[in-house]
């Protein structure tokens, strides 16, 4: 692991704060679940937040995301609004889709969270065609399309890569890898498994970064960002291998399902990155931190609970923009 | 817009190629792309010399992957551009339906207003020369189903131009159909921008007796027929609905009440078409008292054959849509034929232009 002594202080309790706030909010998410106050489909980031926290910290803000139904991680390390994502989970007008677009339909446009997509894969290609319109305007604004290791199966991820590997765009590919496509593990779906070998074969510098390890992912997307930010040409592919600590869809756990043992889980929770970060900073700030994050978290629930659901005419509100 | 006065005649594909010319001229969000639009055909010659003119940077040629090709033209949306993404055939759209049904048409609305994804694609259909099973289908119904996009099937060259600048600066993705045996017709077209705008259908030939509905390819065939029924006094009305999503139902409403007939014949299938949508809009919007008779003509319900003698029983035509509209308006009694005739075969297009 990277040690603590490279990162320094600040961005040591930015990082901290990011997780713990997702952490947090997603706990919060599963506690208030079986009230049914939210009535959609949460997949839950718990466990995989280092991934999206080192790699949205290495970003400006006016860079951009692609994300999967799991964006809960993505969508506030990137600075999505927090009161506005968990209206959307409340499905009220407030929401950050006002409502229509719910848990799997992130966007927060103003900070760089770009579309979420329920079905595997499907926004890969969209970053991809960001990435393009960037390097036409010749911006130096960066894209990073996130997705999980199914979306590796699926033919469009051939596709997007080959293309922004042609084209030679300004993107960083992220495949949270997290062993598992809903109860299917990676080496039931693909022969070797070797993610990596695969997105070399298209032309693209690819490599994985082993233990969810949010100071090394923080560390390589910097640099790579900063590649191309000075002008070398993209794109790029990281493999983070991660794990999922929570059932594919719900607030619970679901090893008694059988598909997977609490053993395999151990090592991931043990190597936690909340509490490894939280570790390396001074008590008294961790406890600020948390005071802090804390009484956010309870006044972005407040709001979205006070907030109203939308008028019933807003069904036909934004089907077109003209008409 | 209003058009200038048409002083000149040009083929639709000429007429494509000028409306994408002067949309990039004027707006440098406008890039072009798919298989083969740079190559030396240029998508039979739609695409030429848009290369030369805007560089490989805004007009280029694709891998062969519809899916992501669709995929990074909504990316390219969202970030502010206005893709136009060119299919040489319709068939090939199968293999992007995921991009169009589930990100292109519902992001502005699942994204709460947030993003909106102004994006053409062009695609072909095709008919004779033994195009077959795979190289003819006319798939727009599937595209009319689905909230958030746009449809567009224009006729003539003057369409084919005005609709197209329309849809390019639509700010909702546009599905815009052409058929190859169109793009060979010429037809009056002015110079300069002007739109077609969605939603307005237009007559194309006065009558009293039938309202003949023709899409894409079959109004040349409705026009025909309309021909045809002269010779046995019976007076059609032909409209093209121009865009199919949102489709014009007030003026085939309005036609078909005045007629009392309506056939619509589709360069479709009819089974949850664009003549199976017309029909009902027009029917379920007639009052009580209100009596309209009611047809659908389209492909036959197969594949596509190949082989000459097959594929002109697969296809409605002047004649059989003539007899169609025959029946409907003097009944099922005695049915009528008419003999093919050369200067019917030559109608083309004529403009209220």
């Amino acid at each position: 692991m990277t040690s603590a002594s490279a990162v320094d202080p600040a961005a040591l309790a930015r990082l901290f704060r990011s997780l713990y706030r997702i952490r947090r909010v997603e706990e919060e998410v599963a506690r208030v679940y079986p009230s049914d106050k939210i009535r959609s489909p949460v997949h839950l980031s718990i466990g995989q937040e280092a991934v999206a926290v080192g790699v949205c910290d290495a970003l400006r803000g006016d860079d951009v995301v692609f994300g999967t139904y799991r964006s809960h991680a993505m969508y506030l390390a990137k600075g999505g609004d927090l009161r506005a994502m968990i209206a959307e989970l409340y499905g009220r007008q407030t929401g950050c889709a006002k409502g229509k677009g719910g848990s799997m339909h992130l966007v927060d446009v103003a900070h760089g969270v770009m579309g979420t997509s329920a079905v595997v894969g499907t926004t890969i290609p969209n970053a991809v065609g960001y990435a393009y319109a960037l390097k036409y305007r010749r911006s130096d604004r960066v894209v990073a399309s996130f997705f999980g290791d199914g979306a590796t199966d699926e033919g469009v991820w051939h596709e997007s890569l080959g293309f922004a590997a042609l084209k030679r765009l300004p993107i960083v590919f992220v495949c949270e890898n997290n062993l598992y496509a809903i109860h299917t593990h990676q080496l039931r779906r693909q022969h070797t498994g070797d993610i990596v070998t695969r997105a070399r074969s298209h032309g693209l510098p690819a490599e994985r970064i082993d233990g969810n390890d949010i100071l090394a992912i923080r560390a390589r997307i910097a640099e790579t960002v900063a590649a191309l930010r000075a002008g070398q040409p993209g794109p790029f592919f990281f493999e983070c291998m991660t794990y999922r600590w929570r059932e594919h869809v719900g607030p619970g756990e679901d090893f008694a399902l059988g598909y997977r043992t609490r053993d395999e889980a151990d090592p991931w929770v043990r190597g936690d990155q909340v509490t490894r970060l939280g570790g390396m900073l001074p008590p008294d700030e961790r406890r600020r931190i948390e005071g802090e994050v804390e009484a956010e978290i309870a006044e972005a629930f407040a709001f979205a609970e006070a907030s109203p659901f939308p008028s019933p005419d807003q069904l036909w509100t934004d089907v077109y923009g003209t008409r | 817009m209003a058009p200038a006065e048409a002083t000149r005649t040009l083929a639709f594909v000429e007429a494509v190629r000028e409306a994408q010319d002067l949309e990039m001229e004027r707006d440098s969000s406008v890039i072009l792309f798919g298989l083969d639009v740079d190559d030396p055909k240029a998508i039979l010659g739609t695409t030429r010399g848009l290369v030369d003119k805007y560089g490989p940077e805004r007009v280029f040629g694709t891998p062969l992957a519809e899916d992501a090709m669709t995929g990074a033209a909504v990316g390219m949306a969202y970030a502010g551009l206005r893709p136009i993404h060119v299919h040489i055939r319709m068939d090939f759209v199968l293999l992007a339906m995921n991009q169009l049904v589930n990100m292109a048409a519902k992001s502005r609305y699942m994204f709460g207003g947030q993003l909106s994804v102004p994006m053409v694609v062009r695609s072909m259909i095709g008919k004779s020369w033994g195009q077959g099973a795979q190289h003819s289908q006319s798939l727009y119904s599937y595209f009319m189903h689905v909230p958030g996009l746009k449809v567009v099937t224009p006729t003539t060259p003057y369409d084919a131009k005005g609709t197209l600048i329309a849809a390019i600066r639509d700010d909702d993705p546009v599905l815009y159909v052409e058929h190859r045996i169109l793009h060979s017709q010429k037809g009056p077209v002015p110079e300069g921008s002007y739109t077609v705008p969605p939603g307005k259908a237009r007559i194309t030939a006065p009558g009293r007796h039938v309202t003949i509905v023709g899409v894409s390819y079959m109004q040349v065939e409705a026009l025909r027929a309309h021909e045809y029924l002269r010779e046995v006094d019976i007076d059609a009305e032909v409209i093209d609905p121009i865009w199919v999503s949102p489709l014009d139902t007030d003026t085939i409403l309005d036609s078909a009440r005045r007629t009392g007939h309506l056939l619509v014949v589709d360069n479709a299938w009819t089974t949850c078409g664009a003549s199976s949508e017309i029909v009902a809009r027009v029917v379920e919007r007639l009052r009580p008292d209100e009596r309209v008779r009611v047809r659908r003509m389209g492909f036959a319900e197969t594949t596509c054959p190949p082989s000459p003698t097959l594929e002109d029983q697969f296809y409605p035509n002047g004649r059989t849509i003539a007899a169609a509209a025959y029946e409907l308006v003097r009944g099922p009694g005695k049915p009528w034929m008419p003999v093919e005739r050369e200067d019917v075969n030559a109608v083309s297009f004529r403009g209220p232009f």
